[in-house]
């Protein structure tokens, strides 16, 4: 049961890690700004979700109430950056049209 | 498992240098908040795995917190600021 837990902790640790690399190298290879945000403003999230809810498994292998109101506030987190991400990107969005940035075409690339 | 989460909080480190170089060299402002952003939202898991370094994590899960918070009204503070700013659209080809 221990080694179960243990497993399935480092599984979803690595998958976040995987995600978090994924929005990185996205951020880092994508030619525009609004195409940009498209790796920062979802797999960021993914990424924690993932993450919390490995430490999450890892932390309720003793099982009390110290650590399920531990595990708890660790989701209240996953739930706070799953309404603030979103809102964040499209803040971000918005600044961005409005100060009058177009968008990346392959014809004005080539001019 | 400790050895396990100190490789996994390096790791992480590594893959915060990535937005790190759209912060320094992103052609416009607005390039360099989502690299803030993205390394804001990298913290707050590295924060949760070196509370579980130092055996307090009671502690370090308010301190990731208060970090989200925060990296979230920077952020929307940053984007209201910077949207009546004009020429955005010419300095992203200077590169």
């Amino acid at each position: 049961m221990h080694i179960l837990i243990n497993i399935a902790a480092v599984f979803f640790l690595v998958m976040g890690l995987v995600f978090f690399l994924g929005g990185a190298v996205g951020i880092i290879r994508m030619p525009d700004f609004y195409s940009r945000l498209h790796p920062a403003g979802k797999l960021d999230t993914l990424g924690i979700f993932a993450m919390v809810t490995g430490l999450v498994i890892y932390n309720l292998h003793h099982f009390s109430l110290e650590t399920l109101l531990l595990s708890i506030k660790m989701f209240l987190i996953v739930f706070f950056v799953f309404l603030a991400s979103p809102t964040a990107t499209h803040s971000i969005v918005d600044a961005g049209m409005r100060a009058g940035l177009r968008p990346w075409t392959q014809k004005k690339k080539k001019e | 498992m400790t050895y396990f989460f100190s490789c996994i909080a390096v790791a992480l480190c590594l893959i915060m240098v990535l937005p790190l170089y759209r912060c320094l060299f992103g052609p416009t402002v607005l390039d360099r908040l989502v690299g803030v952003n993205a390394i804001g939202s990298k913290t707050v898991v590295l924060l949760l795995l070196i509370g579980y370094l130092y055996g307090r994590v009671d502690m370090f899960v308010d301190i990731a917190l208060a970090y989200a918070f925060l990296n979230f009204v920077a952020v929307l503070a940053a984007s209201r600021y910077f949207h009546k700013r004009k020429g955005l659209y010419e300095e992203s080809f200077m590169e």
